[in-house]
């Protein structure tokens, strides 16, 4: 698969009068990628979304998209993008079939092969059984799935898809998120999200926003380097000494919990909870519970921004 | 644009709105189509009308212009209600960034729109001309001013239509933009009241008013000086809708 840039973005910021809701972001996209962009609510995540749509002006800042600069070539900019706003844009008095032929019109597909267009995306996203439906009585997971299909039906060269999987059951997230990898294959995708999980699941690439800048553009692989420490919460009948603990190897960092619960945090990967098994079947610690502890996106957010104001007061020192 | 226009129209037959709309004002015209030509028929209604002008009111005169007359009082209360949903309704189910996405201008959506309703508006009005038209099968009718006050309702209607388009961008309530778009037709409608009693009468004002320039194409005047009127105004609304759209993205 050739790899050319598909969206490049520069110094783009946004302004809501005085708020600034997206900060210089600079980033780029190539064929192939699926990006997810990660951040907590209010992040700025839907301000860059709408503004790489064309929905929304920059106040700053240049947006290329497949080589078409949005400002000077809006037409063919937007030609090449399918965008699926947080709330699926549906007419709910149309019947499926009906919205995406008037979806497949709007976006310039040649008459003769609308039918065709429409019937790949209702075989991608299995809107077979409804398609004969009113939006209006659907349930929550079809209509997004017709979002989506009204994203794809051109076959653009990127498609944003803007918190797909939110107010979902989880058989649908999961519908969904298989869709999306499919997606990934022949498009490039963006989605945003503030799960993080999901970001693990389905991107190969991961941008970490908080209030309107980029503090993290990097691979999957990359992120979970970040979360190199991992914590273990353990629960023992007959608590030992906390120092005792803390001697054990590899232990970074011990804190007591509620009664009876420690929270241990360790340095770097080794089997600490086989050492922790061991140790209280010797000594009788009476362990009764141990639960691996996943690094929260909110940890993260906490790590990375405590790092980079780190970075800076290192640069202010120089 | 002829996509989204058909959209707009699809979507206004699909609502219960456009259909009751239609019958309602079908049976008030017809009703007053009814007693307009049933007191034309009376004897001493004719001796009036011989009166006024020694060759009698004519057909068209009495019928056609009285329908006309009140079909636009009826498109100034009915025009806001259809015009309302045009964009802000798009906005208040948030499908607006559908077509703002899409590689369509802006001027071709808002235009799309327009001739969506326009033809909505000209079904509306062959229905009402066939209630005049029916009359051939027993008298006469003004071919020439029949056209004229069909161009001169015609132009009304693009005209309210235009100024409601304007005011649906610029809310997201569609209650909101019916009141206002009716508020804003009615002072256009009354404005060369102002003044009224005073010896001298705003010529601005009485140039602004739609009624002035109604007037004359019922009588069979098809004065260039009114078209300019009404295609200026058009055309500054529809600009307006075009940029305030365009604008809201910053």
């Amino acid at each position: 698969m050739n790899t050319d840039t598909l969206i490049s973005v520069r110094q783009l910021s946004r302004y809501y009068g005085e708020l600034c809701a997206v900060n210089k972001v600079n980033f780029e996209i190539k064929r192939g990628q699926i990006l997810g962009f990660l951040g907590p609510n209010g992040a700025g995540k839907s301000t860059i979304m709408q503004m790489l749509a064309g929905t929304l002006a920059p106040t700053e800042g240049e947006i290329t998209i497949a080589g078409y600069d949005l400002i000077d070539f809006p037409l063919k900019a937007k030609a090449a993008i399918g965008y699926l706003p947080e709330q699926p844009p549906l007419y709910r008095d149309m019947l499926v079939n009906e919205f995406l032929t008037f979806c497949a019109h709007l976006h310039h597909i040649p008459r003769n092969q609308v039918k065709k267009a429409i019937n790949y995306v209702i075989e991608q996203c299995n809107l077979a059984q409804v398609k004969n439906r009113l939006i209006r009585n659907l349930s929550k997971g079809y209509q997004q799935r017709i979002g989506i299909a009204q994203a794809i039906i051109h076959n653009p060269a990127v498609v944003i898809l803007d918190e797909p999987t939110i107010g979902l059951d989880p058989i649908q997230v999961r519908e969904i998120r298989n869709l999306i990898q499919m997606l990934g294959q022949e498009h490039s995708v963006i989605l945003s999200t503030h799960i993080l999980p999901e970001v693990q699941t389905v991107c190969n690439h991961v941008q970490i926003i908080n209030h309107g800048q980029l503090i993290l553009n990097d691979t999957v692989e990359g992120l979970l380097a970040h979360m190199h420490t991992t914590r273990l919460k353990v629960g023992f009948r007959h608590p030992p000494a906390i120092e005792k603990l803390q001697q054990l190897q590899s232990v970074s960092n011990v804190s007591p919990l509620e009664t009876n619960y420690f929270l241990i945090e360790q340095s770097f990967e080794h089997s600490l909870a086989e050492l922790i098994v061991e140790q209280s079947v010797i000594h009788g610690w009476g362990l009764f519970e141990l639960t691996p502890e996943r690094q929260t996106l909110e940890q993260i957010f906490v790590d990375l921004t405590k790092a980079e104001s780190h970075d800076y007061s290192a640069l202010e020192v120089v | 644009m002829w996509n989204i226009a058909m959209k707009e129209l699809r979507q206004l037959f699909l609502s219960p709105l456009a259909w009751s709309i239609l019958a309602v004002v079908q049976i008030i015209l017809g009703l007053v189509f009814a007693s307009t030509v049933d007191s034309f028929l009376q004897p001493h209604v004719q001796a009036e009308l011989a009166q006024i002008s020694p060759n009698g009111v004519s057909l068209t005169d009495f019928i056609v212009v009285d329908l006309l007359s009140l079909t636009a009082v009826i498109v100034l209360l009915v025009s806001p209600l259809l015009t309302m949903r045009l964009i802000s309704e798009e906005r208040y189910n948030k499908t607006l960034p559908l077509l703002l996405s899409s590689p369509i201008p802006i001027t071709k959506i808002v235009l799309g729109k327009y001739l969506g309703l326009m033809i909505f508006f000209v079904i509306m009005l062959l229905m009402i001309l066939l209630m005049p038209l029916s009359l051939l099968l027993g008298g006469n009718l003004d071919f020439g001013q029949i056209t004229s006050a069909t161009l001169g309702i015609l132009l009304f209607i693009s005209l309210f239509v235009a100024i409601g388009l304007y005011i649906s961008t610029l809310t997201s309530h569609p209650t909101v933009a019916a009141i206002s778009t009716f508020g804003a037709l009615f002072v256009l409608w009354i404005i060369n009241w102002v003044g009224n009693g005073t010896e001298e009468k705003s010529e601005l004002f009485t140039y602004l008013s739609i009624i002035e320039h109604y007037d004359g194409f019922l009588k069979g005047v098809v004065n260039t000086e009114d078209i300019i009127y009404y295609l200026l105004f058009i055309t500054l609304f529809l600009i307006l809708s075009i940029q305030h759209l365009d604008a809201e993205r910053y």
